[in-house]
């Protein structure tokens, strides 16, 4: 099998897999965080909060991603004309402003779609701290907030490790469908060394697929390790 | 520990990749396709007309490797005389190859592919249209899912190691497409500090890069229909590719794009069938001769992208002496 590809400069393969590297990093954090807020907002007391989270989890969840990430960029910027990036003066400064636009608004679409997963995730952990819990805490006179961020959350997180390492996996793979916008990243990559190494097919097939598992594999039996240790033994 | 998580993980994609490598070349062989590692496989699963062409170029050991064998050989052509052909088309290039959205298809490649059907005696109700995107039409020929390809087939010397090609039937050249009061753009080198726009894994963004403008800015998209909404939204500047696939966008929505006109390489669009299927090559080079002679080949162009202002160039040497 030809291999010879991997030492051509016009196909900077590491360099691409840091582009996916990067996307996942930076949506991990924001769908954490926006993942943390629905699920909140889904036990919260407020009805319009519970049905907003309830409706926003079920639709986004069931969009395919390929379309909220063409979404953001033939939508929200071509159309509604959201700018996520400067465009800065000179040719350099054309090329920067496209190529932080797309990364920015991949992230958003990958942070939309995937924040709906952790919220589910979280959810079900919340699930796992018994209702004695939140009902001793608030008859301590612990508020709502409170009560999710002292007492349930840091609890319920402890349970979905691992529930949040398979979201996590399947958000690193989920980048390459950033291709459809960005053009910084491996599944990009793999369709120009496709088009012009069309006879090494199987070998370029080989190498990507390899890189993920290096990516995925180690995040898994990490995670998995994690989740072992801190989980409350009830 | 740690070393040992290592060689678990490096021990587990070793064993993924030569699963993956073997199954690989399993499909290789049984489909005798000439893909990588599995020549030697493929090259004894094919049938002795192959293999003797498998080896030379395109057209002159070709030619010598279908004199011993008969009209039989060519399963385009028995298709053909069965009355049923299946033609590999583009769904998705206005002007050239469309699938409207009544189910019926328009534009010159289709043109093309129904008159050589007709030439081969099929009914044009008879056409079995299918969809063949750029990345898979080698594939497709050398399994049989289609018996012919129209659709933007530039011949190349890697292609035609995979694939005969009949003609050309058409010269394109690679072009620009901009919004209609655009000024500032005149061509390739015009282009540093712009946003460019092509599809992903295309060479021809790539190229005005390389060789005209090395300051540009690419953006890649799956489609060049989204392209063509960014250029006219005016959030890219310009869309490369093809200057008679840009004039079916240009002919599709008048009066909002310009086309630059400033060509500045040679496409030579090809009907791709088996390789090796010599006979069924000069069957469809003689109706493609015919399509020109006739003035059907002319009249399909200017019905088709026309309306965009592009001029129609004359058509290629092969099909008129």
């Amino acid at each position: 099998m030809d291999f010879s590809f991997l030492s051509n400069p016009d196909y900077p393969i590491l360099k691409a897999f840091w582009g996916n590297i990067q996307l996942t990093f930076w949506s991990a954090i924001g769908a954490l965080i926006l993942g943390t807020v629905l699920a909140g907002m889904r036990v919260s007391p407020v009805p319009l909060m519970r049905g907003f989270s309830t409706v926003y989890v079920n639709i986004v969840r069931n969009t395919p991603l390929t379309l909220i990430i063409i979404m953001m960029s033939q939508v929200l910027y071509t159309q509604l004309g959201l700018k996520l990036a400067s465009r800065g003066a000179g040719a350099q400064g054309a090329i920067d402003f496209l190529y932080n636009q797309n990364f920015r608004l991949a992230v958003l679409g990958f942070i939309l779609y995937t924040s709906t997963f952790v919220s589910e995730a979280i959810r079900s952990g919340i699930n796992t701290v018994p209702a004695g819990q939140a009902e001793a805490a608030r008859a301590i006179g612990m508020k709502f907030t409170q009560v999710l961020g002292i007492v349930v959350l840091p609890q319920a997180f402890r349970a979905v490790i691992a529930p949040l390492a398979s979201v996590l996996i399947a958000l690193i793979k989920n980048t390459t469908v950033a291709a459809a916008i960005f053009s910084a990243e491996i599944a990009g990559l793999m369709a120009t060394m496709m088009e012009n190494e069309a006879d090494k097919f199987v070998a370029i097939f080989i190498i990507i697929a390899a890189g993920f598992i290096i990516l995925t594999l180690p995040v898994g039996i990490l995670l998995g390790r994690v989740a072992q240790k801190v989980a409350v033994k009830r | 520990m740690k070393l040992r998580q290592l060689g678990i993980t490096v021990a587990l994609a070793a064993v993924a990749a030569l699963t993956l490598g073997a199954c690989g070349s399993d499909k290789a062989a049984d489909t005798s396709t000439p893909a990588a590692g599995s020549e030697t496989s493929a090259a004894a699963d094919t049938s002795a007309a192959d293999t003797s062409a498998a080896g030379g170029d395109s057209s002159a050991a070709d030619t010598s490797a279908a004199g011993g064998g008969d009209a039989a050989a060519s399963q385009l052509l028995t298709n053909a005389k069965a009355g049923k052909l299946t033609i590999g088309v583009k769904f998705d290039q206005p002007g050239l190859g469309q699938k409207n959205p009544d189910g019926s298809f328009s534009g010159f490649d289709i043109d093309v592919a129904r008159y050589v059907a007709k030439e081969l005696g099929v009914d044009e109700a008879k056409i079995n249209f299918v969809e063949t995107k750029s990345a898979e039409r080698e594939d497709k020929i050398a399994k049989g899912e289609v018996d012919y390809i129209v659709g933007t087939y530039s011949i190349t010397d890697t292609r035609k190691e995979k694939v005969n090609f009949a003609g050309p039937y058409f010269l394109a050249h690679q072009d620009l497409l901009v919004k209609a009061d655009n000024t500032d753009i005149t061509g390739p080198e015009t282009l540093n500090g712009k946003i460019l726009c092509s599809v992903t894994g295309s060479t021809s963004a790539q190229k005005v890069k390389d060789q005209f403008a090395t300051e540009v800015a690419l953006q890649e998209f799956g489609t060049y229909s989204e392209c063509a909404a960014q250029v006219k939204a005016g959030v890219v500047d310009a869309l490369t590719t093809d200057d008679v696939i840009l004039a079916g966008y240009a002919a599709q929505d008048p009066g909002v794009f310009r086309l630059v006109g400033k060509g500045f390489s040679d496409e030579n669009y090809g009907i791709g069938l088996k390789k090796g299927d010599t006979t069924g090559e000069d069957a469809i080079n003689t109706a493609l001769k015919k399509m020109v002679s006739d003035g059907s080949w002319k009249a399909s162009l200017e019905k088709n992208v026309g309306p965009s202002g592009y001029t129609i160039p004359d058509p290629p040497e092969n099909l008129t002496s």
